[in-house]
């Protein structure tokens, strides 16, 4: 599938936006974050940055984004249409939250309602974006278990990157947050590592016998292709990485986005001194740059029936 | 709304003849002439006259090779939609522009509701769908619901373009949940099939398989005691020896020989 640049920034940006909202909403809810902190109110304005930016980015992968909010009416069968309905919603609660950020009085925990509604609401949002994948049979990589969990964890270890940057720099970092992010950030390691060891060995089933139905006559071909230049379906589904670049691309994303911010954590954990901060920033752009890395490879790595029309043996 | 209709009232769609179909393109290109002024129109085309020309084609023929050395073939495999009774493009679309018509389960998009998100032709595994990278949209076979109900054409030119245009008649339409229509009746006769069935999309069209090679039908002895590879002049069992004829006959005859060459 051709990586295209507006999806592949728009599932990272609200993703993390998404994890940042939602470890908010966990932080007021379990009380390690209480309303009126400016470290919260951050949180909370970058998130929905964050969010907004990413859903800007993939209005621009429409053809018509003038249009963009037709997108909301068929929720009752289509993922696409159920996380556009669920991103709006959840700004509800989140935007309550931001204008009430300092107005709330943290004994009255009527508040706790919205946190909850958001982290709720976020964390559906991501799911609905790993199921517009998972639901697609044509896609064998896409069409997989562990598709829409790794979203939601790789959702959760970006935007717990960017909640430790920001106490860091309001000086309250708190342990038991670098904690839950460095469990989460080896839940995804260990998620994505089985997703990938898992696509190498899968069953190619399909063929081009298969694909034509002609199979019973023989091994099936491609002789010539409809027309002499690629068209729209080889340029957006026929996209092929050498299985080469992809081991290599897959090391550079594991390092980026797991082994080096674990380390970081790890650092802040056992050195807990100015230098904190640095080691969050660090870990936060090489997760960026990573995430950025593994986003890609899901779309390059993964093959389309499709091609079978169009030379592929199997798929 | 892209809810699917439980059930519609006819299911037309297309039988293409494998055996018949010569990819001479007729089908193509008469699909792209048609569909680019009427209902899917534009039918944009990009960089035509330039290094990497390239387009919005609902109907494209394919060439593959089947087989093994002196065993093998060429077929000529069109593709297009195939109207599918339970089509995920359409349950995928957001915006209820991919729809499923009751009347005669033809699957359309509509154009001023489309906001161009591909995700339909993600769905598809059968390449029917491609993006319009200038109108913004995606396009479709139509089955030309523009010409098939169209009142201002004469009754034969009622049917899809690629069918009115196939030189070969390799191309049927018809309603393919009435088992007494033409089209059902070729697919019981010839074991019409579906396009990978196991997707679950459950297609209309229908593909009637390359028949057996002719030295498959028969061995080569049975062939040359039936004379297949005598020369073809003079030898027809159904003509009267020559010196039978008079004049009349003998000039039926040098008219049949001249109009049937």
């Amino acid at each position: 599938m051709h990586p295209a640049y507006s999806v592949i920034f728009f599932t990272t940006l609200s993703g993390a936006g998404y994890g940042l909202l939602s470890w908010l909403a966990l932080g007021l809810l379990v009380g390690t974050l209480s309303p009126g902190a400016i470290e919260g109110f951050i949180a909370l304005g970058l998130g929905l940055v964050l969010v907004t930016t990413g859903l800007l980015a993939s209005a621009l992968h429409l053809g018509r984004p003038e249009r963009a909010l037709k997108a909301f009416a068929e929720w009752r069968t289509s993922w696409l249409s159920r996380e556009g309905v669920l991103a709006v919603v959840t700004y509800i609660p989140a935007t309550l939250l931001g204008l009430l950020w300092f107005a709330l009085d943290p004994h009255d925990i009527s508040y706790l309602l919205l946190a909850a509604l958001l982290a709720v609401g976020a964390i559906a949002t991501v799911w609905c974006t790993g199921m517009i994948y998972a639901s697609l049979p044509t896609i064998r990589a896409w069409n997989h278990g562990l598709v829409t969990p790794v979203y939601i964890v790789l959702s959760l270890s970006t935007g717990g990157l960017f909640l430790i940057v920001i106490r860091g720099f309001a000086q309250t970092t708190s342990s038991a947050e670098i904690l839950f992010v460095l469990a989460l950030l080896l839940v995804s390691w260990g998620a994505k590592t089985t997703y990938w060891s898992s696509i190498n060995r899968a069953q190619k089933n399909w063929t081009a016998g298969a694909a034509t139905g002609l199979g019973h006559l023989g091994k099936v071909r491609l002789l010539e292709q409809p027309h002499s230049q690629a068209n729209y379906v080889m340029r957006e589904m026929g996209y092929d990485i050498a299985r080469k670049h992809a081991d290599k691309l897959r090391q550079i994303s594991s390092a980026t986005l797991f082994v080096l911010p674990i380390f970081c954590l790890l650092f802040m954990l056992a050195v807990p001194n100015a230098f904190g901060i640095l080691a969050a920033i660090v870990a936060l752009i090489s997760a960026a740059v990573g995430v950025f890395m593994e986003r890609w490879l899901f779309f390059a790595e993964a093959q389309h029936v499709v091609t079978l029309y169009y030379g592929a043996q199997t798929a | 709304m892209t809810a699917l209709p439980e059930t519609t009232a006819k299911k037309l769609g297309l039988v293409i003849d494998l055996d018949t179909c010569v990819g001479c393109q007729a089908c193509a290109t008469s699909c792209k002439e048609w569909n680019a002024g009427g209902y899917s129109a534009p039918l944009s085309d990009i960089d035509p006259y330039g290094a990497d020309p390239h387009g919005t084609w609902l109907n494209r023929v394919h060439g593959f090779e089947v087989g093994e050395g002196t065993n093998s073939r060429s077929v000529h495999f069109p593709r297009s939609c195939l109207h599918c009774e339970e089509p995920a493009c359409v349950t995928v679309c957001p915006t209820g522009a991919s729809y499923k018509r009751m009347e005669d389960g033809i699957v359309l998009v509509d154009p001023d509701t489309c906001i161009g998100c591909k995700l339909c032709s993600w769905a598809c595994p059968y390449g029917a769908r491609e993006y319009d990278y200038i109108d913004g949209v995606m396009k479709k076979c139509t089955l030309c619901v523009d010409r098939i109900y169209n009142k201002t054409l004469a009754e034969d030119d009622r049917v899809p373009a690629c069918v009115r245009a196939c030189p070969t008649s390799a191309r049927h339409f018809g309603d393919l949940s009435d088992p007494e229509s033409d089209v059902s009746k070729l697919v019981a006769d010839r074991q019409g099939y579906q396009l990978l069935p196991e997707m679950g999309f459950n297609p209309t069209n229908r593909y009637l398989p390359p028949r057996d090679r002719r030295d498959k039908q028969m061995d080569l002895a049975e062939h040359l005691s039936q004379g297949a590879f005598a020369p073809a002049t003079g030898t027809r069992p159904t003509s009267p020896p020559e010196n039978e004829t008079n004049v009349t006959e003998r000039f039926f005859r040098w008219a049949d020989k001249m109009l049937t060459r």
